[in-house]
């Protein structure tokens, strides 16, 4: 098991900067999950650290060992890929020793660990099928299962789920968290989907355009976001965003009310979480608006309310609520569970 | 019936110059040559039926048919992987991607275009001359070259190497192939620790089989049937010691030099079976080594 610390790396393709002097400490058997829109340079990320893509700067160290002129076969890490990139022409067993045998290890070592992988991931009958007589999770499996059986010091997942359904991502998501439990090997897993990092991850590293935003446990990124990006990227449905001016100390959010705030003159922003958008409650900021949109998931319901501004908020009420479009609804937000941000959309310390 | 005819009546009449074309000048032939082999036919007398004397003497009499048999698959079977294996690499090469492929590709391919023709044979047999631009480029660097041409040791040769030049056709359909491969199976294999040479066999040449079968098939059948090359060096005669008596030059030469049209189209039907057997051999193989990723079971 082994950690792995980024400093300063960067990437260029040509004069075009991809990603922007990144640092990062992976801790040893932790669950990093890279998060960010697409675009952010997350995979690029993922793929330096596996050695399929140079660096242009910086030093990439798996354990104490650098490993920027370390080819990829040398690294002792394993790599799902999002396409799972299965050998085609080669039965399950075949794909899942490959590796093994490029190892020259000896036979009854490489059954051994086919086996064992196997059993894990629960794949015994398939082992004498070709990829191409897999259904998707199979594939998955089998995937994961050629990862596992390098026993590695690392293992690097890039989009695994994100060819999967609905019904089975969720289902591997549960496999793939067991798997980490049991295993406990550091694992670094790159996704799109703020979802699968939130339940995944030990710790979420943000990433957009080519730069960290925040690097911090699930909780963290959702109660302290550092900036208006992971506020508005971490959460679903999004945060409330509410723009304002700050004049001597005060800020007026129109139809909510002003609120004193310790910042300096100049735009700033508050966000609010839709689950502390209270219906009917009591808060420092209120209003009245009228509900344009109500969407129904069973547990809960999210409230769209269109204050007189235009402005709407998102507010999350008891699925047994009985709001309906058209209805008049006062709503609060309550001080202590402001975010405010900066002209620069940096947070700024809770307005006390 | 009537209406059937009336409303396909225009589509008959365009298909109409194609399968005149077809019956008289591909079908009638053929027929007449099936026909012709079981007889004895001069051109200038009627042909006169011999029943299978022809096909008697061929496999038990004709010392040139063997040699020309002989001369064949030599050239087939060494032409015929070279190439293969010339046109891999270059398209390897260019698959690697470099700049201004598109140039590089119509330079390969150039010699394809014009391989077949008769100037290129003229140019082979100037450049191969003892005293050609060869030997003189041998002498360079102190290597006395032999009489290319005229050695029946080392005319054959000349002919593969112009064969092996023609690899632009093959290449660049590896090269399609080439692209097929997804990229991230290499990455992979990377990280699966396979080294190129265990990359190329286990992952490149398996997942481009289908495509290593195709060029193998159409370049067999191509060279079972080359003709120009050998026929402009030996002067048409298979010379030196017929040693590029090739099967379709000795075929030319009892047809045209000898009019013993009857021996001639029995030698094109024994050669139209050598060329099914093989290609047949080639299918009944493929299905142990061929992978194609579409097909189910």
């Amino acid at each position: 098991m082994a950690g792995v610390t980024l400093s300063e790396v960067r990437k260029a393709y040509g004069g075009l900067e991809v990603i922007h002097g990144v640092d990062l400490e992976v801790t040893p058997g932790e669950f990093l999950v890279l998060v960010g829109p697409s675009g952010c340079g997350k995979s690029t990320l993922l793929r330096m650290i596996a050695g399929l893509e140079e660096i242009t700067d910086g030093t990439i160290a798996i354990g104490d060992r650098i490993v920027n002129d370390v080819p990829a076969s040398q690294r002792i890490l394993s790599m799902v890929f999002q396409s799972y990139a299965l050998y085609p022409h080669m039965s399950v067993r075949k794909n899942l020793a490959f590796g093994l045998t490029n190892l020259r290890m000896p036979r009854p070592e490489i059954e051994r660990r086919v086996a064992e992988a196997a059993r894990i991931l629960q794949i015994g009958e398939l082992m004498e099928r070709k990829p191409r007589q897999l259904s998707g999770g199979q594939k998955q499996r089998v995937a994961i299962g050629r990862a596992i059986v390098r026993e590695p010091q690392l293992f690097l997942f890039d989009e695994p789920l994100s060819n999967l359904d609905a019904e089975l991502r969720v289902q591997m998501r549960v496999e793939l968290a067991n798997l980490y439990n049991r295993l406990g090997t550091t694992m670094i897993y790159v996704t799109h989907d703020q979802v699968e990092a939130m339940t995944m991850a030990t710790r979420i590293a943000v990433l957009s355009k080519g730069n960290v935003e925040q690097v911090g446990t699930p909780y963290e990124l959702y109660n302290f976001p550092r900036n208006r990006f992971v506020a508005t990227f971490i959460g679903s449905p999004k945060m409330n965003m509410i723009d304002a001016v700050a004049t001597s100390g005060t800020a007026a959010f129109d139809d909510l009310g002003a609120l004193p705030i310790a910042a300096a003159d100049g735009p700033v922003s508050i966000g609010v979480r839709p689950e502390q958008v209270a219906i009917g409650g009591e808060g420092e900021l209120t209003a009245e608006g009228t509900v344009s949109l109500v969407e129904y998931l069973g547990s809960e319901i999210f409230v769209h309310v269109r204050l007189a501004s235009g402005r709407t908020l998102l507010a999350k009420a008891d699925g047994k609520a009985p709001h309906k479009l058209g209805d008049r609804l006062p709503v609060a937000i309550r001080r202590e569970n402001l975010h405010l941000f900066d002209a620069a959309g940096l947070a700024l310390p809770r307005a006390a | 019936m009537h209406k059937f005819i009336r409303r396909n009546i225009a589509g008959y009449a365009f298909l109409l110059p194609w399968l005149v074309g077809f019956l008289l000048l591909a079908i009638g032939p053929i027929l007449a040559s099936l026909y012709l082999s079981f007889t004895k036919y001069n051109v200038i007398n009627p042909p006169r039926w011999i029943g299978l004397d022809n096909y008697v003497f061929m496999f038990t009499m004709d010392d040139r048919f063997r040699k020309a048999l002989s001369v064949t698959f030599t050239f087939v079977a060494i032409s015929v992987p070279a190439k293969l294996c010339f046109a891999l690499a270059v398209a390897m090469v260019l698959d690697k991607g470099i700049r201004a492929i598109g140039l590089y590709r119509a330079l390969f391919y150039l010699p394809s275009i014009l391989g077949g023709s008769i100037a290129v044979a003229i140019l082979w047999r100037q450049l191969f001359n003892y005293d050609g631009v060869i030997n003189a480029l041998l002498r360079t660097v102190g290597i006395e070259g032999p009489y290319w041409l005229a050695d029946p040791n080392y005319s054959l040769w000349t002919l593969v190497v112009l064969a092996v030049w023609q690899f632009g056709s093959p290449m660049l359909i590896f090269l399609a192939g080439l692209r097929a491969i997804p990229q991230d199976l290499y990455e992979a294999a990377e990280i699966d620790a396979a080294g190129p040479v265990r990359t190329f066999f286990a992952i490149t040449v398996p997942l481009l089989a289908p495509v290593i079968f195709f060029n193998l098939v159409l370049q067999m059948i191509e060279a079972f049937k080359s003709f120009s090359g050998a026929f402009i060096i030996s002067g048409g005669t298979g010379a030196p010691l017929d040693s590029l008596l090739f099967y379709t030059v000795y075929l030319f030469n009892e047809a045209f030099s000898f009019l013993r049209m009857g021996y001639a189209s029995a030698l094109a039907w024994v050669l139209l079976i050598i060329i099914a057997a093989f290609t047949a051999i080639a299918f009944w193989t493929s299905k142990y080594w061929v992978h194609y990723e579409s097909q189910r079971g």
